[in-house]
């Protein structure tokens, strides 16, 4: 290490240990010590250190010679990796417990309705479903709740893993609106992709005149509107540019749509499912609009993904693009570690496959600074702490926090596990 | 002139071909020695396939080739660390821990540093009946009209243009089973196929292979039925529409061999007379396939997910008198593995599928690991054209947490999960599943260990054939349905 650099890691640790001390709960605080510290927010840091505070937040991220509160719990992770803990964009957990029994499924509205806007997929989450610990034991700590159905699906959520009892789950305001575009946006709005377009423009338009006279609508002297009270004052976040829109689109032609209808309407475009974006990365990369994928997509299942592709992810990493990496499931997302570690296979460099479950959604569907998926002081403890590479069928999640609080991993698989051993 | 002469050179050996081979034959030929006759000579198989048109017909040119210096996995029980492992006219010459001297004509290719197994292979797969796209034009997997479908054969619902078998080959994969779906109690006959380029199911059909039955069992038949307010609706109804298909086919069994019997006599009577040979019986192609369960000639293949059904489907396998070659899906197998492993019925299955239906609620990651430690044959299945690239991935995710749950289990069980065992539920054991002398030089190099995530299938052989080349990558895709699609498009999963 250079002289300079030596200076600024000691004042970093100068820092580290005043803010460590003027949090005043050190007594109570965690240093997890000696392992391959992955912050995302910087480089990799050998035989790192990180200090979870007790008020649930990081205290301080460094390297061996950062010093640890007096009065912490220091517990030796010498040989292991840590990360912070994982982040799905796009995911049904604890909306769904078993598929095929429709009174445990809250994906989807329901109805004829196409417009849902109002619907909150918050309402659907249940912490105490058998799947959250099962996704957790994964080293998943924080998901987007992701409504199904109709044209307009409604509003994600995040909500974080710790399970029944904590803080119930979901956390801060909705994420993002949902739309469908593509094949399935195009079968709902009657069967064309210009219908689904059209809708949209005529829905959009009837935000703005919503807005504009709210209260002749309240007196009942309006014309009849694309959609109801609700949706229509939902919808206005997106116009404000709080909420992005999250288009789900996979034809490189779909995609372009999605681009240019936010454009005209001023909307914060996100792509989901996005199977040709490669097509029109510089598009992309241009507006820095991110793309939430799934690697291991490959295959012409549609006619929608005939160019879908395994390096799709390392194609749009390379243009610039935001990239996210998701299951798109509900029961599977314990493997979004192995979905990074498949596009890495496609040629994706680590640290963009990292950041892609971890830092990139949780900034691209937070409004504002994220405060989480980063290892950086302030942020909340979502850690997990890896027996080796995070992305090797080898490792296994050894210990997870969420919150600053340590986790149980135990689930009910593990149980039938130990009644038939 | 010279295309001419070729499919003149065709047209002189097809129609050179003796005619009992070229075609199916509806009467057993008046042969006459009768020590020829095998025993079930009646009736005959109403699948078999054209001489003309089974795989020997392909023009084939399997290399000689040495790969040097790999860490070769043989899924026979060792690893050899810098090994060889010659190729010689599509079979397996040598596996050795010593370089092995070759000749001038032999391929030699640098796998230092690398890993080679054996060929992997797919027990459950519906590539080609249910293709990419996945659109309804192209939806043959279920013959969704009848509980028991058991006259109906996969190998005419595949499509080879599934650009899904390219790349399932890239994946490592040289032969799979297709099966019907499982809307029915019996989906029909299932085909085991190497994984090759061809215009013509038929010409992917694995050489020697038997072929497979699928059956059903569980919440899908009597949800498609149930829901048309037909037989079966219940798990009662679907066992008893199972016995009283048996109970048929078992009286048309009798029958069968009381007309094989008087036909025999007939014939081995010197004297015979045309106008006594003994009428056969009117055929019935679906109870056919159900003799061939009881018979042996065709393997069983049960879709069943949960322990109790399983073991019901076993009592009404004793009372036919027929076995379960696998049970597929069997999400709660290891709740019954000491019965599985005495009766000798493998476990199709995968890695950590679950919660998508009720008998999909129990499943753990442990299954294959427990099924393995209990000494039944586990095998990792895909069921799936995204799983079955990477089935070296789903054993890797059974091995370790089977490591990590405390259970003893060698890397080599593990291997087997996707190699020997899916050979053996095949009953292609005998041709390939292992490195070992003498067997199919079916056989993947890979960039590192297969159970890593990284691990990509560099050269895939198929018959000693490289089908597979991750230098040629980008390539042109095989498939028709894929011709406009970008050169530089690559394939590989």
């Amino acid at each position: 290490m250079n002289k300079p650099a030596r200076a600024l890691s000691l004042a970093f640790v100068l820092l580290a240990m005043l803010i460590a001390w003027s949090s005043s709960a050190s007594a109570q605080s965690i240093a997890l010590v000696g392992a391959q510290v992955h912050p995302v927010s910087g480089p990799l840091i050998e035989d790192g250190v990180v200090v979870i505070g007790a008020n649930g937040r990081i205290l301080a991220v460094g390297g061996p010679t950062l010093a640890i509160p007096s009065g912490a719990t220091i517990i030796d992770v010498a040989g292991k990796v840590i990360t912070p803990g994982l982040v799905d964009a796009h995911t049904g957990v604890g909306m769904v417990e078993v598929d095929s029994v429709s009174a445990t499924r809250d994906l989807d509205r329901g109805g004829a309705h196409l417009v849902r806007a109002s619907y909150l997929a918050a309402d659907n989450f249940n912490p105490d479903s058998a799947v959250v610990p099962v996704t957790r034991a994964g080293g998943v700590t924080v998901v987007n709740l992701v409504p199904r159905g109709g044209l307009v699906s409604g509003q994600s959520s995040w909500a974080n893993l710790a399970g029944a009892g904590a803080t119930g789950g979901v956390f801060g305001p909705a994420t993002a609106m949902h739309v469908a575009l593509g094949e399935h946006g195009s079968a709902v709005a009657g069967g064309s992709r210009g219908a689904t377009l059209m809708m949209l423009r005529e829905l959009y338009d009837d935000v703005v005149f919503y807005r504009d006279n709210r209260a002749r609508f309240d007196e009942n002297r309006a014309r009849p509107l694309a959609a109801s009270r609700l949706d229509l004052g939902a919808l206005q976040a997106t116009l404000d540019r709080r909420m992005p829109v999250v288009f789900t689109a996979h034809r490189a032609s779909d995609i372009l749509a999605a681009l240019k209808l936010a454009e005209q309407l001023g909307l914060r475009p996100i792509i989901a499912g996005a199977s040709e974006a490669w097509q029109v990365a510089d598009e992309l990369a241009r507006r820095a609009v991110p793309v939430i994928i799934d690697p291991m997509d490959n295959l012409p299942q549609r006619f929608e993904t005939l160019g879908a592709r395994s390096d799709n992810a390392a194609l749009l990493a390379r243009a610039g693009v935001p990239l996210i990496i998701s299951t798109f499931s509900s029961h599977n997302v314990r493997n979004l570690r192995f979905y990074a570690g498949n596009a890495v296979r496609a040629g994706l460099d680590y640290s963009a496959a990292l950041k892609a479950i971890t830092a990139a959604p949780a900034t691209s569907l937070t409004n504002g600074p994220a405060n989480f998926g980063t290892l950086e002081p302030g942020k909340r403890a979502h850690i997990v702490v890896w027996s080796g590479d995070p992305f090797e069928f080898s490792t296994q999640a050894e210990r997870v926090y969420i919150d600053g609080a340590e986790v149980s991993l135990d689930h009910r698989q593990k149980r039938l596990l130990e009644r038939y051993r | 002139m010279l295309a001419m002469l070729a499919m003149l050179a065709i047209l002189a050996s097809s129609s050179g071909c003796s005619p009992a081979e070229a075609v199916v034959v509806a009467e057993p030929k008046l042969v006459e020695q009768p020590a020829q006759r095998s025993t079930n000579t009646w009736p005959p198989d109403f699948t078999r396939l054209s001489a003309d048109l089974v795989p020997a017909a392909r023009t084939t040119n399997p290399q000689k080739v040495l790969l040097r210096g790999a860490t070769i996995m043989t899924a026979a029980g060792s690893t050899i660390e810098n090994g060889d492992l010659l190729l010689v006219d599509g079979r397996i010459e040598a596996v050795s821990a010593e370089h092995l001297a070759v000749d001038d004509d032999v391929r030699v290719i640098d796998a230092r540093g690398k890993f080679v197994t054996p060929g992997l292979i797919d027990t459950h797969s519906h590539l080609g009946v249910y293709p990419s796209p996945s659109v309804e034009g192209n939806s043959d997997g279920n013959e969704a009209t009848d509980p028991i479908t058991a006259d109906i054969d996969a190998l005419n619902g595949i499509w080879p243009q599934d650009p899904g078998f390219e790349r399932a080959l890239a994946g490592g994969i040289t032969a799979l089973q297709v099966l019907p779906g499982s809307a029915n109690l019996v989906g029909g006959r299932a085909v085991t196929l190497e994984l090759r380029r061809a215009l013509s199911s038929r010409a992917m059909v694995f050489a020697g292979a038997p072929k497979g039955v699928k059956m059903a069992c569980g919440e899908n038949p009597k949800r498609v039925y149930g829901a048309r307010n037909a037989r079966p609706s219940t798990r009662m109804g679907s066992a008893a529409a199972l016995r009283s298909a048996f109970q048929r086919a078992r009286e048309l069994q009798t029958v069968y061999r009381r007309h094989e019997r008087a036909f025999n006599k007939w014939q081995d009577n010197a004297e015979r007379k045309l106008e006594d040979r003994p009428d056969p019986p009117t055929r019935n192609y679906g109870l056919e396939t159900l003799i061939g369960i009881m018979d042996g000639t065709l393997l069983l293949h049960v879709h069943c997910y949960r322990a109790d059904e399983m073991v019901q489907i076993l009592e009404i396998a004793d009372e036919f008198d027929f076995k379960v070659r696998s049970f597929h899906h069997a999400i709660e197998a290891y709740k019954v593995r000491a019965l599985l492993a005495e009766r000798g019925v493998s476990v199709s299955t995968w890695a950590d599928w679950w919660g998508f239906k009720m008998e999909a609620n129990d499943a753990i990651v442990e299954n294959l690991a427990l099924l393995s430690q209990a000494g039944a044959r586990a095998i990792v299945h895909s069921d799936s054209q995204i799983g079955i690239q990477r089935l070296n991935q789903e054993a890797a995710k059974g091995y370790h947490a089977g490591l990590a749950a405390g259970l003893e289990l060698t890397e080599d069980d593990a291997l087997r999960w996707i190699t020997a065992n899916a050979a053996w539920a095949l009953g292609i054991h005998n041709h390939t599943g292992t490195l070992e002398p003498g067997k199919r030089a079916d056989v993947v190099l890979w960039s590192a260990h297969p159970f890593s995530v990284y691990a990509r299938a560099e050269l895939v052989f198929v018959g000693g054939e490289l089908e597979f080349d991750i230098a040629q990558n980008p390539v042109r895709p095989w498939s028709d349905f894929e011709a406009a699609r970008d050169h530089n498009t690559e394939v590989t999963p």
